[in-house]
């Protein structure tokens, strides 16, 4: 477009040239990075759906031949069914806590002053950059049987409380683990709103909720539903928080498809979680964007 | 802009809101600085403290494997953020600056990979260099092997999106009429990138290769798939580390780790500063989608 118009022609035909060459060089510039993510991520992912229709062998190597849909159909299976359940629970569980806690919050640091405000995400962003192995090895430490929280109930009197390898503690890991990524896209909404609008509302006689409910929360949507997406989806492939914090007992999605790989060696069956997880998530993408669409 | 518009000043609402928030703060720094606290404790037994001592820190820098692994992944880090910076931000202009046949799959394709989870990429990783390797070997007659290269290649497979999605949102925030005044004024489509785009996007660059080099050493899932016996991460072989339990020189990496982290806020706050926009702003993945 730039150049189109630069080129500042007296005829069509110049024109037209010029959008040609446009588009050329679009597609020159664009082709290093096309022709990577086609190699490293299209052509993995198409591999990854025909391995989940191939066949394992019974020493555990994936057979490329006798196609067949035996590994969705074990996608039925009443183990697999129970994780799913486990995991969706726990992630729809993560998201709502943490829409719960970051709203109020977000709406906090979103109405301060400019420097309070700039202050304040600051603090947000520590932990949203700090490695996300090491945030959650901090509630092991935590949750542990000699560890702090076992420690102060015990002093209190109380009977200890042992989270560790639970599912509770999977739970307090994960809301932990997301909650900047929930805060951040609530924040940029409610701080680019236009408050005026709300002022507007107050002047018609609407009561601080009604504004809330009528003005904030539907200009806050965006920032919601984009902040659920970002929760939600990382929550539910979950990998590392169940592996560190949750026991035997508490396999979710993530660590179960993680199995199949370095413990099981069953790679169709591995490969069909992952489309299955794939899916949902893309179904929760295109909910977001079409929600998305509505409100902007 | 009026400020807490629908608020009192010291109703009973907003003195609600600045406690959750403070719980929050709280929350956010409490097992940040036990761990850092815990890093300094002498004491063999992580929960028994007995005195202040930087012994983990020494041992820390003895110990073989520990350096082995942050060599690796500062090598996978370098080679995976400056390729992904490169690659992204052409990605990032191509998208915002131009128009093409197949752009709408293209986009779509760059957008991927941040959707995906972790523990699907790594599983498309993994069988993608074990299928293509076994082509290599029925070829040539030998066989790569799984490490820095695995490692890196599939970093840069993640990060190019990260990369273009937050030089994107820079891009279309500036005004393409700077460009096409240069152009006017006789620049070459070459110069007029080199002295009038590239200066200007120049902090939504530095932040997606902070963003990148972020996710590069912060990743567990991926790289745990694809590295080799030879060669680890560091938050691979920490994470292996982990899962047996809870040591006091895992707390002093951790707390390395930690520092690093917070090194690199401070940074991408000092690239931002004097574009005069908030650090999270544009630069958050989150604002383009």
């Amino acid at each position: 477009m730039a150049v189109t118009e630069s080129s500042n022609t007296e005829t069509h035909e110049l024109e037209a040239d010029a959008v040609q060459a446009a588009s050329r060089r679009g597609v020159l510039i664009a082709l290093p990075s096309w022709v990577y993510l086609t190699v490293f991520f299209a052509v993995p992912l198409v591999i990854v759906l025909v391995y989940s229709f191939a066949t394992r062998s019974s020493t555990g190597l994936t057979r490329l031949t006798g196609w067949n849909l035996d590994s969705y159909r074990r996608l039925f299976d009443p183990l697999v069914g129970e994780i799913a359940f486990r995991s969706l629970v726990l992630a729809v569980a993560t998201t709502v806590i943490c829409l719960a806690v970051s709203y109020p919050f977000a709406y906090y640091i979103a109405t301060r002053g400019a420097k309070w405000r700039n202050l304040l995400i600051v603090l947000v962003l520590i932990p949203f950059w700090s490695n996300f192995l090491v945030r959650t090895y901090a509630w092991r430490i935590i949750l542990g049987s000699e560890g702090p929280l076992a420690r102060i109930t015990e002093s209190l009197g109380m009977e200890p409380v042992r989270l560790l390898f639970t599912n509770s503690a999977i739970l307090i890991g994960l809301v932990y683990g997301y909650l900047p990524f929930m805060v951040l896209p609530l924040y940029a909404a409610l701080e680019r709103m236009d408050w005026s609008l709300v002022e507007a509302a107050r002047d018609l006689y609407a009561d601080g909720w009604t504004a809330f409910r009528k003005v904030t929360w539907p200009l806050s949507r965006p920032g919601v539903i984009a902040g659920s997406i970002l929760v939600f989806i990382p929550s539910l492939g979950a990998y590392v928080t169940p592996a560190l914090l949750g026991g035997a007992r508490t396999t979710l999605l993530g660590d179960y498809i993680v199995s199949q790989f370095l413990a099981a060696r069953n790679q169709p069956f591995g490969s069909a979680l992952s489309v299955a997880v794939m899916s949902i998530m893309l179904v929760a993408v295109i909910v977001y964007f079409r929600s998305g669409a509505k409100n902007l | 802009m009026t400020v807490a518009a629908g608020i009192r000043p010291k109703s009973p609402i907003e003195r609600l809101l600045a406690a959750n928030s403070w719980l929050v703060y709280a929350f956010f720094y409490a097992p940040i600085m036990l761990l850092i606290a815990l890093s300094f404790n002498a004491n063999e037994n992580v929960s028994v403290w007995t005195g202040v001592s930087t012994r983990w820190y020494g041992e820390m820098f003895q110990n073989d494997d520990v350096m082995r692994a942050l060599r690796t992944s500062l090598i996978v880090a370098a080679i995976s953020t400056i390729v992904s910076t490169v690659l992204g931000t052409a990605a990032a202009i191509a998208l915002e600056r131009f128009r093409f046949r197949g752009q709408r799959v293209y986009d779509g394709l760059v957008y991927l990979p941040i959707i995906i989870p972790d523990v699907t990429m790594a599983v498309m990783m993994l069988l993608f260099f074990a299928q293509s390797f076994n082509i290599i070997d029925g070829i040539f007659g030998f066989k790569p092997l799984f490490g820095i290269g695995t490692i890196s290649l599939s970093h840069i497979a993640f990060n190019i999106s990260f990369v273009a999605v937050v030089v994107r949102a820079r891009l279309a925030q500036l005004d393409a009429s700077l460009e096409e005044a240069a152009a006017d004024l006789y620049a070459t489509p070459w110069q007029a990138f080199r002295y009038v785009t590239l200066p200007l996007i120049m902090p939504g660059v530095a932040g997606g290769a902070l963003l990148a080099l972020t996710l590069s050493l912060d990743d567990v899932v991926v790289t745990s798939f694809v590295a080799g016996p030879g060669a680890t991460t560091l938050p691979v072989y920490v994470f292996g580390l982990v899962r047996r339990g809870v040591t006091p020189l895992i707390n002093a990496v951790s707390t390395v780790m930690l520092a690093a982290s917070m090194a690199l806020v401070l940074i991408s706050l000092f690239f931002q500063r004097g574009t005069g926009t908030v650090a999270t702003k544009e630069e958050e993945p989150i604002e383009e989608t």
